[in-house]
């Protein structure tokens, strides 16, 4: 390394060489030093439930189970949801990427509270202890759901500590929930008025108020089980009184809106990547942004439809159904905008718009059949089987993963000032998909057929489709392993990328890679529209060249 | 590998066949939509790829005929789809009323059947071909879930109250019963079989195994062995009130709100009385919650539901037990 006598002047400052040492990470306020302890943290997370995972797909190879007992079985399912939910996907694009880039979006210097956000990962960290006590120590088998009075009186595995590590996962939630909030409101740069902030600023604003407001309940209720458990109080037991079935309206009352956490963010990077990656207008501004806050608003009044066939009213039942395709509403003027805009594009097929494409695809077979399970004589049959396991994964996986991975793509030169190899990056894009698919297509087949979730062991007949969806899992890992590798690779060896790589119109793309500590040399100040291509005449584009086509001669050299 | 690829499970039920319906309109649409969106991002991203590396898009910035076209479109779309699917639940929530009725008790981890006519299996249910058949559930530990793909029905089985589902089979034949609700450990195998026979086989299978008698008569003997007698007279005058023709009719309770005298309402008045008091009566009726199990429970309910209605009854509780409804029913079809 040149020592900073030879070449003062070259050596500009930026967030990653401001200071050095461990000290300078565990104590720093900057919100994108703490995003990428956020980043070490989550990933951390997603691949110890990425390998219970693996454990759960190669024990059902085989109709008696091959791998491990039953116990132990229930344990992985569970271990696998409390991980993925509440350790990587809730945290995953809000604490990473909305951390990284909302007060870069906005033209602010940080976050409007920087030590509260330091305390949140520090929180989150201390929640993700009690997770891993668990962990050595023996596991957790009520399922992610904690149905009681399973988890409250007969479960003799380690509930309590699981709901304390998510207890505490859940003030990390709405701390970082309360910070964008109070920043979006307060902290926009001059010009920077509500209707010219990027979509994903939009769907993290909706995704804060689900977790401000209904992260506290899911505290609640998990405390009421403990209490239950510890204290032997009345509250879900029937034999005492209680009713079990409030636990599950309790739960799915944070549980339903918390899918929109990981899933609005999600939409809030696909609309920056077609929108950059076609260079053109967003179709449809206002509705996307009103439809976001629509999902948000709306979600919170569906959560009865995980009770279908719970012993609800059958009344109860319909206006829960109705209000379930309400929701649907929004997300498909979603997609609809986002095809739209690709018309009378130019569009590039660069890894992250082949993420974004991938969201879009995923999305749509995941909310499609998500209306096959809010028909309520649908429902009775396909209600906890594997039909809704794969509903949910396109949703959680096939959509937020896919967002996150393709907003980590996008926002990577940004991140660490370097590219990453392109054409290995599309490579694994393609992978993921086609892995994606090949494990959770099956399972809409296994669910229709009957097999039911949450099982070890399973009739012969549905063995063909289970030995389908293990071998589909393995081309995901490669898909999810990829990216580490490479992405980490270029922090050291990719190309220098410069401040606007793509480019792009958002303020961050204003600002060098990576940033410097207080984001901005001088505040800006916003005259433009929101992606307005052809209104920026300080947009630089590479100069052109044809891109390696076989058939198109060079047009413009 | 065994089993084959079967890519759409059998259909065994009146029921299986509207679930199947509503199941390919959804497919139809979906398919349509997807494809639709499909084919658009393929073409888009064709046509309109990048030929220049300065090349922008053109500025197009919305429609609102098109925004109003597609939310109206998949609004109508999805209210069908809400009208179908409710109308089908709220079939399938209202058993017939000449439905056999069969009383099904889940435990960690197997299932427990009874018949009314005092045959009881375990994780194996017999029901003759084309009769309804209506399972009342409960739970003795914790949430259950009764499920057999082939007839297109599911229940969760609770603690401490009665769900019911019904059926009518179609077709003779072994079809899987699953419980589709996590349990603990043994979850996956609290399973069985639903046998479904023509009714001859059925009346032979009925009358084979050893019977300790109808359901309604073990509710009778343990009626009179737990002294409810002494109390619910059959002439009203007792110090509880009369159980004859109690069963589905509408009960006045004290503060003047009425209740349908059902499974969930019965068992509720046994095991904790002081919840609702029949008007012009007393709260003094010894609470049994502990002292019945969940069979005893089932017993005692279909005891009170054989005591016929006044103009029929005999005043005798043990002869009116013997004019249960569905056992007649039953051999009508031989």
């Amino acid at each position: 390394m040149s020592s900073p006598a030879t070449a003062p002047a070259l050596r500009r400052e930026t967030y990653l060489n401001v200071s050095f040492g461990v000290k300078s990470w565990l104590l720093t306020t900057d919100h994108k030093r703490i995003a990428l302890l956020y980043l070490v943290s989550i990933t951390l997370f997603f691949f110890l439930g990425g390998f219970f995972a693996v454990l759960i797909r190669l024990h059902l190879l085989t109709p008696e189970g091959s791998l491990v007992t039953a116990e132990t079985y229930n344990k992985l399912f569970t271990m696998h949801g409390v991980v993925m939910i509440f350790f990587f996907l809730i945290p995953s694009i809000p604490a990473v990427l909305g951390n990284f880039l909302i007060p870069l979006m906005i033209g602010a210097k940080d976050l409007a509270f920087p030590r509260l956000n330091l305390a949140s990962w520090y929180i989150f960290n201390l929640a993700a202890l009690f997770t891993l006590y668990t962990v050595i120590t023996g596991g957790v088998d009520t399922g992610w759901t904690f149905y009681t009075p399973y988890s409250s009186l007969y479960s003799n595995t380690h509930v309590v500590p699981t709901i304390v590590g998510i207890f505490f996962a859940g003030f990390s939630s709405i701390l970082t929930g309360l910070n964008f909030i109070v920043t979006i409101h307060t902290m926009r740069a001059p010009g920077m008025t509500w209707f010219r902030l990027p979509l994903f600023v939009w769907t993290h604003y909706a995704t804060s108020l689900i977790m401000v407001l209904g992260t506290p309940v899911v505290a609640i209720t998990l405390t009421l089980v403990a209490v239950e458990r510890i204290f032997h109080l009345a509250i879900f037991n029937p034999a005492l009184g209680g009713d079990p079935l409030l636990f599950q309206h309790l739960f799915w009352f944070y549980s339903h809106p918390a899918v929109y956490i990981m899933v609005l963010p999600a939409m809030g990077v696909t609309t920056e990547l077609i929108t950059a990656f076609a260079r053109k207008k967003l179709f449809g501004y206002h509705f996307v942004a009103a439809a976001s806050l629509g999902i948000a608003v709306i979600g919170f009044f569906v959560w009865a439809h995980h009770m279908f066939v719970a012993g609800l009213s059958p009344y109860a039942a319909m206006i829960f159904s109705i209000l379930s395709y309400l929701v649907a509403i929004p997300s498909a003027v979603k997609v609809f905008n986002w095809t739209a805009t690709l018309y009378k594009g130019s569009v590039s097929w660069a890894t992250p718009m082949l993420y974004g494409l991938g969201f879009i695809g995923l999305f749509v077979m995941g909310g499609m059949t998500g209306l096959f399970l809010a028909a309520l004589g649908l429902d009775v049959h396909v209600h906890d089987t594997y039909f809704v396991v794969a509903h949910f994964h396109y949703i959680m996986v096939g959509g937020a993963v896919m967002g996150y991975l393709g907003g980590l793509h996008y926002w990577w030169p940004k991140i660490s000032g370097r590219l990453y190899p392109e054409a290995l990056a599309r490579f694994a894009a393609i992978v993921l998909f086609v892995g994606f698919n090949l494990t959770f297509f099956p399972q809409f087949i296994l669910g229709y057929l009957g097999m039911p979730r949450r099982y070890h062991a399973y009739p012969p007949e549905f063995q063909v489709l289970n030995v389908l969806s293990t071998a589909g899992a393995s081309i995901l890992g490669v898909g999810y392993l990829l990216p580490m590798f490479y992405l980490v690779w270029s922090m050291r060896y990719g190309p220098i990328a410069g401040s606007n790589p793509w480019p792009a119109t958002g303020l961050e793309w204003q600002t060098p890679s990576p940033p410097p500590p207080h984001n901005f040399d001088r505040t800006p100040v916003v005259t433009w529209e929101p992606y307005d291509f052809a209104g920026r005449a300080d947009l630089q584009y590479p100069v052109p060249r044809p891109e390696p086509q076989m058939f198109q001669p060079a047009a413009h050299d | 590998m065994q089993g084959g690829l079967p890519l759409f499970p059998e259909r065994a039920s009146t029921m299986a066949r509207h679930v199947d319906a509503l199941f390919f309109y959804l497919l139809g649409v979906s398919l349509f939509i997807s494809l639709l969106i499909l084919v658009l991002i393929i073409v888009f991203s064709i046509k309109y790829r990048r030929r220049a590396s300065n090349e922008i898009g053109a500025p197009l910035g919305g429609s609102m005929k098109l925004e109003v076209f597609w939310m109206v479109i998949p609004f109508l779309l999805c209210m069908v789809m809400f009208g179908w699917g409710a109308s089908l639940f709220m079939a399938m929530q209202r058993p017939p009323p000449q439905a056999m009725e069969i009383y099904v008790v889940g435990k960690q981890w197997m299932w427990k059947l009874q018949h009314p006519e005092g045959q009881m299996e375990i994780n194996e249910l017999h029901v003759p071909v084309g009769r309804d058949i209506k399972l009342t559930m409960t739970s003795e530990d914790v949430i259950h879930d009764f499920f057999v793909p082939a007839f297109r029905v599911k229940s969760d089985v609770l603690p401490g109250r009665y769900t019911s589902i019904w059926f009518r089979p179609t077709k003779p034949g072994r079809y899987h019963l699953f419980c589709s609700q996590y349990c603990g450990t043994n979850h996956a195998v609290m399973g069985g079989w639903v046998t479904v026979m023509e009714p001859a086989d059925f009346e032979a299978w009925m009358s084979g195994g050893p019977t300790q008698g109808s359901l309604a008569e073990a509710g009778a003997k343990l009626f009179r062995e737990l002294a409810c007698n002494n109390c619910h007279v059959s002439s009203g005058q007792g110090r509880g009130p009369s159980l004859v023709g109690l069963y589905g009719s509408i009960v006045r309770l004290e503060g003047g709100a009425t209740v349908v005298a059902d499974d969930n309402y019965l068992r509720e008045s046994i095991l904790n009385p002081r919840a609702k008091i029949v008007a012009g009566y007393k709260a003094d009726m010894p609470v049994f919650q502990g002292l019945v199990n969940e069979e005893q429970l089932l017993e005692l309910i279909a005891y009170i539901q054989s005591l016929a209605p006044p103009p029929a009854a005999s005043g005798q509780p043990g002869a009116a037990a013997e004019s249960h409804p569905p056992a007649p029913a039953t051999k009508k079809l031989q």
